[in-house]
């Protein structure tokens, strides 16, 4: 998804610190080390990540968000992004909690659960929808707390955290998402980007 | 250990405080290197070794004519590439491979210094090999490693000297030695002190040593090194060339006789009071105390890039230690990577032909390198 990285590169400033939450094998790191100066840690759950990420010469620690997010100190990023992992979390509140602790600004990509495609599916069929970037079934997806754009604009709203860029992607196409067109937006986008702050 | 004299070995003539008050100079450090160091000297790598290694980290050790201890990370093409890297390790101060120690000969009586040599610490130990950087005109090293005391020794030496390394690999250690540690350290010292022949540690090398109590401390210390799982399933209860117990106290199980034979091979290449200095050089061993109970502070001014290594097996110096350290540099914002390592092999993993480590040992060494090195230009 080379058009989220552009996005996520883009709301990034020169010369900061960033976080990479769920990491992977460190593909997006290694984009913004590229395009960008900034100085970036990683985080990351899986073994074979992890060693893939080190061979690259990567600064990634193997650990799980829902624990390990506690050592690192109040606001000592200056970004803090997860891209397309929060659904998978147990209690994906306090994991936004702690984004927000640890990151001055914090990046939060969704695969929308609201697009039309997967409302079509479950109108239509009748059953779980899966798409390009919800390829799972039921009962094996590690998706645990699946939203839409809406939900997470909603959540956010809730709980007093600013919103100060969304960003909608549908294939290749980038548009702003603004509370007028928020219902529209829901519909017709794969990916959300927010841009947060406590 | 006759070919002693034939070791490489620096005299170091500067004067060296110990932790414990007393000053030491002129004093031997024996060190072997493996590559050769380039123009820039930009490819040097220290290597510290563990409890009872030495500075044979690669090739055949001389002393023993048995291959070095670290033989799967150290030589050509390895992940310590010596076609690339210029590595060099030292024999540490209390050791028993040429560095000063208590096996070390009292001018004033003619004879092993044995317990009046000083009880050191791996401060001291870090602090005198640090003498080989001038040696070698070095002025930053690109790394330091070391796994289990070589590891507390890397984080003692980034700690002393913030600016010295570029790298720091500390594999399967801990910044502050637990309890369990010290009891089994304890342990070994016992069965050594107690050997009639250790004679509060003035035993005559030639003739009779404390083998039997060394030997043990060994054999203990052995089973640390391994994990329950590794065991059974090398072991099991399999009998030792039998075809049923024999209801006697002999070397019934094959884990008898393994242990038995560590011992009995341990003690040719050994000192006795080496094995009681080093062991309390690591139960000493507290770099958080040193700092006032926050071992974030003992790397505050490095820009160090640190790989911290464990094993999931290891219950000597499990993950939960290791990931202290982790925490430690991430409080302050250091550069550091760290994955624990799947294997059953226990705390002797970094010892041994673990091709996760190794591999990516390999790869970040590589990568570091060249992006520290070569994109500078």
């Amino acid at each position: 998804m080379k058009e989220e990285f552009k996005v996520i590169s883009k709301f990034i400033e020169e010369k900061s610190r960033v976080l990479d939450v769920g990491c992977g094998d460190g593909i997006l790191m290694e984009f913004l080390s590229k395009n960008k100066v900034v100085d970036i840690r990683g985080l990351e759950i899986s073994k074979e990540k992890v060693k893939k990420c080190l061979s690259k010469g990567l600064a990634v620690i193997e650990g799980d968000a829902e624990n390990d997010l506690k050592q690192f100190p109040d606001l000592s990023f200056d970004y803090v992004i997860l891209s397309q992992t929060l659904q998978a979390f147990m209690n994906p509140e306090k994991v936004i909690e702690n984004l927000l602790r640890v990151g001055k600004k914090v990046i939060v990509t969704i695969p929308n659960f609201g697009h039309w495609k997967v409302r079509l599916d479950l109108l239509f069929k009748g059953e779980m929808p899966i798409t390009k970037n919800l390829p799972y079934e039921w009962y094996n997806t590690p998706n645990l707390h699946m939203c839409t754009i809406q939900d997470f604009y909603n959540f956010c709203n809730n709980k007093g955290i600013k919103i100060f860029k969304t960003i909608s992607l549908n294939g290749q196409k980038t548009s702003k998402i603004t509370p007028t067109n928020l219902k529209y937006k829901n519909l017709i986008s794969e990916l959300g980007i927010f841009l947060l702050e406590k | 250990m006759s070919n002693l004299n034939k070791l490489n070995s620096v005299l170091i003539k500067k004067t060296l405080k110990l932790d414990c008050g007393k000053e030491i100079s002129n004093f031997p450090i024996a060190y072997e290197t493996y590559g050769n160091l380039n123009e820039n000297k930009d490819n040097a790598i220290l290597i510290f070794h563990a409890l009872t290694g030495d500075q044979y980290a690669s090739g055949i050790n001389p002393v023993t004519n048995k291959e070095g201890w670290w033989n799967y990370a150290v030589g050509p093409g390895k992940p310590f590439d010596t076609d690339k890297f210029f590595i060099i390790c030292a024999n540490v101060i209390g050791g028993c491979m040429g560095s000063y120690g208590p096996g070390s000969i009292d001018p004033l009586t003619n004879k092993p210094l044995g317990t009046s040599f000083p009880v050191i610490t791996i401060n001291d130990m870090v602090n005198a090999q640090y003498n080989l950087l001038d040696y070698f005109k070095i002025e930053k090293l690109f790394a330091v490693a070391g796994g289990s005391m070589g590891g507390m020794q890397v984080l003692q030496f980034v700690s002393n000297f913030p600016n010295k390394a570029k790298v720091a690999l500390p594999i399967a250690c801990t910044a502050s030695h637990s309890a369990q540690n010290i009891a089994f350290n304890e342990l070994g010292r016992q069965a050594i002190m107690s050997d009639s022949n250790w004679k509060e540690g003035l035993y005559n090398e030639k003739s009779s040593n404390p083998d039997k109590g060394l030997a043990v401390a060994r054999m203990a210390a052995h089973i640390t090194y391994l994990s329950k799982q590794g065991l059974q399933e090398k072991f099991g209860r399999n009998l030792q060339e039998r075809s049923d117990l024999k209801f006697g106290f002999d070397a019934d199980f094959q884990i008898e006789s393994y242990l038995r034979y560590q011992g009995s091979v341990f003690v040719d290449r050994f000192d006795a009071n080496s094995y009681l200095y080093i062991t309390r050089a690591m139960d000493y061993f507290d770099l958080t105390k040193q700092f006032g109970g926050n071992l974030s502070k003992a790397f505050k001014d490095t820009k160090t890039k640190f790989f911290i290594i464990s094993f999931t097996s290891d219950w000597l110096y499990p993950t939960s230690e290791n990931k202290d350290i982790v925490i430690a540099l991430n409080a302050i914002g250091a550069d550091v990577g760290f994955v624990e390592i799947k294997t059953d092999k226990g705390h002797d993993s970094f010892l041994l032909d673990v091709p996760d480590f190794l591999s990516t040992i390999k790869n970040y060494l590589n990568t570091t390198y060249s992006n520290i090195n070569e994109r500078r230009i």
